[in-house]
């Protein structure tokens, strides 16, 4: 009986963060411009691999019948980095004057941006 | 379940690693492309953590971390690498 609630648990969490993952791919590759597609991988990537891996310490202290929590680590690392590579790569962008969609509001600001970055 | 769960999970994370692909070869600036090869890192831990999770084994944890480090330090080599021309300075 355990077993089915805690496979239950698991199955939840793992389809949960493939769909993430997968929306996330989708995002960047569908998405318009540049700057739209770096929404998908930094947010929704990030949650999903956060939910695999919950799924995951979730299987393994079943397993092994102690707490596992060392996959946090991973967890804890990406949402660390994904903004520090959002930022850099937005940096990035905004130097090499990439596209912006005719849409977005204040693109005066990106201007400024641009000016106050040392090159 | 479980089974089929990790085989749904992994065909999904295959079809992103897919569109991840399309977006590296097809992206316009040099951004997306670096911006695809950085979610590619990401899928492909998701794929080692389902790997381990169907294989019963803790032992793809440390490629894991890894692959995760690895990736973090080599998409800011190559955001400093377009943005300043250079590593070192």
């Amino acid at each position: 009986m355990m077993d089915f609630w805690i496979e239950l648990v698991v199955s939840v969490f793992l389809i949960t963060g493939a769909v993430f993952v997968f929306i996330g791919s989708l995002g960047l590759a569908k998405l318009p411009d540049f700057y739209t597609r770096l929404h998908g991988p930094t947010k929704a990537t990030t949650l999903g691999m956060s939910s695999l891996l919950i799924a995951s310490v979730v299987l393994v202290t079943y397993r092994q019948g102690y707490l596992s929590l060392h996959e946090l680590l991973i967890t804890l690392f990406l949402i660390i980095t994904a903004p520090v590579t959002a930022h850099m790569l937005a940096k990035t962008a905004l130097h090499h004057k990439a596209d912006i969609l005719e849409k977005t509001s204040d693109k005066a600001l990106s201007q400024r941006a641009r000016e106050r970055m040392i090159p | 379940m479980l089974s089929t769960a990790i085989a749904i999970a992994t065909t999904l994370v295959c079809l992103s690693l897919i569109l991840n692909m399309w977006r590296l070869f097809r992206g316009p600036g040099r951004p997306d492309r670096i911006l695809a090869l950085d979610t590619m890192y990401i899928n492909s831990i998701a794929l080692i953590i389902l790997f381990g999770i169907s294989s019963g084994s803790t032992l793809y944890f440390e490629a894991a971390l890894l692959i995760a480090m690895l990736g973090f330090v080599s998409t800011a080599a190559m955001c400093k690498y377009i943005l300043r021309g250079d590593l070192i300075e």
